[in-house]
């Protein structure tokens, strides 16, 4: 009916298959070694922890969470009601490798997100080009990560931290990028005026004065890590959300629940947590 | 030889640079190539030399360029065009290595808002410019150190910049300058965020500091008085363009054109001077807290006849003199209402200084300034015949 209708439909699809393909084919000789090499060193990072007696972990925590709220009981009593009672249903090793996956999946976030930051602060080129592909990232349904995860990395953890990576590294991107562009004006001249070379100016000011903003974008990458972390138990990540999943494919509201409001213990600890470093310093 | 020489030195924002650059040479005006090219011209061929040992004050009102023209000279704005000498070599033309060494050893920058890093203590701010050299901790401390106790805040050193008042923070701002012992401090409207009396107090320290160490200054202000005040030459600018340099005395008596003579036919200095430019910071006593013996006691200290009287909230009382207080101690009297007199001759603020001239003629004690029934400083003849004089501030007690 419509005036286009005589173009024929654009390959898009076949295109992204075909990209996809080649990439897997053409890139397995490094692909293969981080599946096996990282899946292992992950396994291996969940497996020590849990092999902590869940209570020393229960205890450290509460007691962290003491001094990092600035020796206020709030945020301990919760860590220590909330993970007692996340053991008590039966989900610690669960916990243990949801853990494990936000924890590499966040550090690896930061350790790309921020240089890139950085560079976007110091050239216009660069953050226009980037902006857009970060807008890019953060659009797409997440779900849509998960399927050239799992053509790079099979399933598992790694494609799982893959997918994580790509959702939750713009936040800190974004702020680092802002964090150093709101430097004011005279603190930028003071570093200039007294000499300092690129790098004193960059780490000797801005970013100390950029650090606030800084934490508060790897905040937020650290929950969005968690958000991705619980929807890749779809592609055979495990942890807490593989519970959600089963119990869903099962329709079992119970056990939903309690790995849900697992999920959310953790969440609401590890944001505190983040929070009050940031507040700290 | 001078150890600043600024050689036909022009900065245009904008985007057809050369043509604006063109249309000045032949002479067009600011507004003109702003309306031809939509470029803005910040410094117009500006050219002076500043000796050694000399404070230089570049004055003009907001948007002369002058704030621009310090930044050119150290190159925090890179030049369109035109040279700056620091001991003979052109700063505008040298590469990024050369300028940084300069920057190191010759020039140290004085901001308006201070430009302290909130992040740092107030040793590890006057080390910056040090540490940034490379020089290892011990020996940039112990510099940092010599600089803040120049300074006078050598008890602050582990405070943070938000901890310490406005004038203190600039204290720092200077210790920071002074540290790497540059020949050239750029001093970009260093006290124009302080109140008066601060600002004041601030003029006299760095005058002091200057007969200790000869430094070359270039000083930028849109105070008039504070150019006189402080100013060995001034160059005045306007739209970019300097147009008049020259002693202060120069300036007010042989205005090169109809501008200068306009910003400075005003300084006939008793009517524009108002209370608040002339007034000292008051000695006083707290009536809730002292008798007469505190009175008298501080009173010797000063070496006042009489001293204000005010409660905790600063309130003015009265006054007291010291007949009064010597015959009450003698009376045993404690309660300093008894002696107290409340005649007191006060202005506000904003009180021409000609008609404080009749007021002060007319009574013993100094004149209070008050503000909302509050004493913010006090009025001594001295005072006023030494503003008059153009001498600034002179320490002479009633």
């Amino acid at each position: 009916m419509l005036m286009f209708d005589f173009i024929p439909q654009i390959p898009i699809s076949e295109a992204v298959q075909w990209l996809t393909d080649w990439i897997t084919n053409t890139f397995s000789f490094i692909f293969n070694p981080i599946r096996n090499q990282f899946g292992d060193f992950m396994n291996w990072v969940a497996d020590r922890l849990y092999d902590i007696p869940a209570i020393i972990i229960i205890l450290l925590v509460a007691v962290a969470a003491f001094f990092v709220t600035g020796k206020k009981f709030g945020l301990a009593v919760f860590s220590l009601v909330g993970l007692l009672l996340i053991y008590n249903q039966g989900l610690w090793e669960e916990l243990m490798y949801t853990f494990t996956l936000v924890l590499i999946s966040s550090i690896l976030s930061v350790i790309i997100g921020v240089p890139i930051g950085i560079l976007m602060s110091k050239s216009k080129t660069a953050e226009s080009i980037i902006l857009p592909i970060l807008d890019f990232m953060q659009t797409m349904p997440a779900f849509v990560y998960l399927i050239p995860a799992v053509a790079f990395f099979s399933i598992g953890m790694v494609p799982g931290v893959f997918a994580s990576l790509i959702f939750a590294t713009p936040p800190t991107v974004r702020f680092t990028n802002l964090g150093i562009r709101q430097v004011s004006t005279e603190l930028v001249e003071a570093a200039e005026a007294f000499g300092s070379t690129g790098s004193q100016r960059l780490f000797k000011v801005e970013l100390p004065m950029a650090k606030g903003t800084i934490m508060a974008g790897i905040n937020q990458t650290v929950m969005l890590s968690l958000s991705m972390v619980v929807i890749a138990s779809m592609i055979g990540a495990p942890g807490l959300g593989r519970q959600v999943l089963s119990a869903l494919q099962r329709a079992q509201i119970g056990p939903g629940f309690v790995a849900g409001i697992s999920i959310v213990i953790l969440a609401i600890i590890i944001d505190r947590f983040t929070q009050n470093l940031n507040k700290g310093n | 030889m001078p150890v600043i020489k600024v050689e036909n030195l022009s900065k245009v924002f904008g985007k057809n640079v050369k043509q604006s650059l063109k249309m000045l040479d032949s002479g067009k005006s600011k507004e003109e190539i702003l309306r031809h090219t939509g470029d803005t011209v910040g410094v117009n061929r500006a050219s002076f030399e500043v000796d050694a040992g000399e404070i230089f004050v570049i004055m003009g009102l907001s948007g002369s360029g002058k704030s621009t023209l310090i930044r050119l000279i150290n190159r925090l704005i890179e030049p369109t065009e035109g040279h700056v000498y620091v001991d003979g070599e052109d700063l505008a033309t040298m590469n990024k290595e050369n300028l940084r060494r300069i920057r190191r050893e010759k020039l140290s920058m004085v901001f308006q808002k201070f430009g302290l890093f909130p992040f740092r203590t107030i040793l590890e701010n006057a080390e910056y410019g040090l540490e940034v050299q490379g020089m290892d901790k011990e020996e940039r401390e112990k510099k940092a150190k010599a600089s803040l106790d120049l300074v006078g805040l050598g008890d602050y050193i582990h405070q943070y910049p938000e901890q310490l008042s406005g004038g203190m923070q600039q204290r720092v701002g200077l210790a920071r300058a002074l540290a790497n012992d540059p020949e050239v401090l750029l001093m970009d409207e260093a006290f124009s965020a302080l109140d008066p009396l601060i600002r004041k107090d601030m003029q006299d320290e760095l005058l002091d500091l200057q007969t200790k160490m000869q430094k070359t200054i270039i000083f930028i202000t849109h105070d008039l008085d504070e150019a006189l005040r402080i100013g060995d030459r001034i160059a005045l600018m306007k739209d970019g363009s300097i147009v008049q340099i020259g002693t202060p005395e120069d300036i007010l008596v042989n205005p090169a054109n109809d501008y200068v003579e306009r910003f400075v036919e005003d300084v006939d200095r008793s009517k524009v001077l108002t209370a608040e430019n002339i007034m000292k910071r008051p000695e006083t006593i707290n009536i809730d807290k002292h008798g007469p013996r505190v009175a008298l006691e501080r009173m010797r200290e000063v070496g006042l006849s009489s001293i204000y009287v005010t409660d905790s909230k600063r309130n003015l009382k009265g006054f007291v003199t010291a007949d009064d207080a010597s015959d009450a101690r003698k009376n045993e009297i404690r309660d300093l209402n008894e002696i107290l007199r409340t005649d007191v001759p006060t202005v506000t603020r904003d009180k021409p200084m000609q008609e404080i001239f009749e007021i002060i003629h007319n009574t013993p004690v100094p004149v209070a300034v008050v503000d909302e029934g509050k004493l913010v400083g006090i009025i001594i003849r001295g005072s006023v015949l030494a503003a008059l004089a153009g001498e600034g501030e002179v320490n002479v007690n009633v």
